[in-house]
């Protein structure tokens, strides 16, 4: 039996023609006004808005479909439960992952670091051991890693960045060694927009047989991922910034990592057999989603993996480079403002300072504007230390975001230098 | 187009951002704190000089947001020569009128500090208005550890 969601109109496919405009339309937040203004929503490294059709969704399996997987013989149990592995297995096409069974399905990347440090890492690094990650992690890519050196007398290696904000690439050989046994690098950085050369890494870390985890919190929302291609071990991220619900999130890993791993939590359906003298565990992923899981949630996140191979990741990431570009050279004639994170190859995120207004002054004052941007750490303190400021101002665009929405953003920056003079 | 903004961002905020009184270290201070805002990065370290009870001087360093700056600022002026508990009542009420739980409280009688009452419209911004009074109620109780706003 197959059971699919309702059909809904779809986006144009057209790549030479990405009308923003009905993009726009499909997004019912975007009609909001803000203290009186047009919502201009730039803050999407931390969380996106949702299309209707995932909102549908959700509100559509509640309505019709709901009951829990993997369980009962009923027909919304069963109904659930196809729906549910349909959107692992849309998971698996997003990402071009080899088998479904690959694809375990969490609350977000925070938790499939967690995972991956507290049952890989567990299981195979021990005192003495060093895992190496860089000086640009997210917060969430640094702390389960020490929590795990606490734990088994591992230590924790750190790749330098450079005033660019790229990794330093040589010192990232240099650091590669015998003890080495985990490389764990986050692919886009949420607070520079720094995209790593993570085949390069992988291709280094492998040659001396070390696995690596991809942080993909920000790059899977944001540009074509292929696991396959790059080979990578263990690739992470949220539902929440792909234009999907929140408290769902995908770990994907090689089926004989994920199979040689002890499990993480314990519970119902990671099981198959268990008696009080011992417990067989369940087949790959569910080994690893103990409990009820995000059921509608999860099929949502299937949603929208569906909007957006409609439009093609290839298109959503040459428009949001157009956007960067064109942000990035508007602040550049804006006087004592600096952009922090100047890569060679950047996701669409413009991270800047500037001259004697403090970024939370900066984001006050904007969202009386309309205009939603990010301001603070971004969950990279290391990062703000290296380039020794307290925080920054962090506009980072989505597929629906328009030249007309930076030119706002720049005439408030404008507006807002005028009010600190 | 930002004048709605006035009533948190008022002159007097923006005079104390710019030119923050007693922004120095005391060489003799009988107490000194280091208070943190994890949500924002900020930064202050507090001094006090204390003699019989009463805060001789007050001053401060660090980096901040104009509100929290300025609200520092503020403070090491209205806190000098006031004896340790009636800076706690100020730290009381301080806080009371920056969360809108202040139907007691006559703004007026506040002087400059009344210009920071503002901020209760803008939760977010409270924490920066208040981590210098932190900090303070942290001096005064001799915490010698960093004091956080979380």
């Amino acid at each position: 039996m197959s059971i699919a969601l309702a059909q809904r109109p779809r986006p144009v496919a057209d790549p030479h023609h990405f009308d923003v405009a009905r993009i726009r339309a499909d997004f019912p937040i975007l009609a909001e006004t803000i203290h009186g203004k047009p919502l201009v929503y730039l803050d999407n490294a931390a969380t996106t808005h949702k299309p209707r059709a995932v909102i549908d969704a959700i509100s559509e399996v509640y309505q019709r479909h709901y009951s829990n997987v993997h369980r009962g013989v009923h027909t919304l149990s069963q109904r659930s439960t196809d729906l549910f592995e349909g959107a692992r297995e849309k998971v698996r096409g997003f990402i071009n992952a080899a088998k479904a069974r690959e694809i375990v399905f969490v609350r977000g990347t925070t938790e499939a670091i967690n995972l991956v440090a507290q049952t890989y890492g567990r299981a195979n690094i021990g005192a003495g051991d060093e895992i190496l990650i860089t000086a640009m992690e997210h917060h969430s890519n640094i702390v389960p890693w020490q929590m795990l050196c606490a734990q088994t007398g591992a230590t924790l290696q750190v790749v330098p960045i450079d005033r660019r904000g790229e990794l330093d690439m040589e010192a990232f050989e240099r650091l590669l060694n015998d003890r080495t046994r985990l490389v764990s690098v986050v692919h886009m950085s949420n607070a520079l927009g720094t995209v790593n050369p993570i085949e390069t890494i992988i291709d280094r870390a492998h040659r001396r047989g070390i696995p690596v985890m991809v942080d993909g919190a920000q790059s899977a929302p944001h540009m074509p991922i292929d696991v396959q291609a790059l080979d990578c071990d263990f690739f992470a991220f949220s539902g929440h910034k792909l234009y999907g619900p929140s408290g769902i999130g995908v770990l994907y890993g090689k089926e004989a990592l994920l199979k040689a791993m002890p499990p993480y939590q314990g519970g119902g359906d990671m099981i198959r057999q268990v008696t009080f003298d011992k417990t067989e565990y369940n087949e790959l992923p569910y080994k690893f989603e103990a409990g009820t899981p995000a059921i509608a949630d999860a099929i949502a996140l299937g949603t929208a993996i569906d909007y957006l191979q409609e439009i093609g990741m290839t298109t959503v990431a040459e428009h949001e480079h157009r956007l960067l570009s064109y942000a990035t050279e508007r602040a550049m004639h804006i006087p004592g403002l600096t952009v922090i994170g100047t890569a060679h190859d950047k996701g669409a995120i413009l991270s800047f300072t500037l001259e004697r207004v403090h970024p939370h002054d900066v984001g006050t004052l904007l969202d009386q504007l309309g205009i939603a941007i990010r301001a603070g750490h971004h969950c990279a303190m290391p990062v703000m230390d290296f380039f020794g400021v307290p925080a920054t101002v962090r506009a980072s665009f989505a597929l629906y975001n328009t030249a007309q929405e930076v030119d706002a953003l720049m005439d408030g920056i404008q507006q807002v230098i005028e009010v600190f003079a | 187009m930002l004048d709605q903004i006035r009533d948190l961002y008022q002159e007097v905020v923006f005079d104390h951002n710019r030119n923050p009184r007693n922004f120095r270290v005391i060489d003799d201070a009988t107490r000194k704190i280091d208070g943190f805002n994890p949500l924002c990065g900020d930064r202050i370290t507090l001094y006090l000089k204390l003699r019989d009870g009463v805060i001789e001087d007050v001053s401060f360093q660090g980096q901040g947001c104009a509100i929290s700056t300025a609200s520092a600022s503020i403070m090491t002026e209205v806190v000098r020569g006031l004896t340790e508990q009636q800076a706690h009542e100020l730290f009381a009420t301080f806080h009371r009128i920056t969360t809108g739980q202040d139907d007691d409280v006559k703004l007026e009688d506040l002087g400059k500090l009344a210009v920071l009452a503002g901020v209760r419209a803008y939760p977010a911004r409270v924490k920066c208005a208040t981590l210098a009074w932190h900090s303070l109620e942290a001096a005064l109780a001799d915490e010698a550890t960093t004091v956080s706003t979380e």
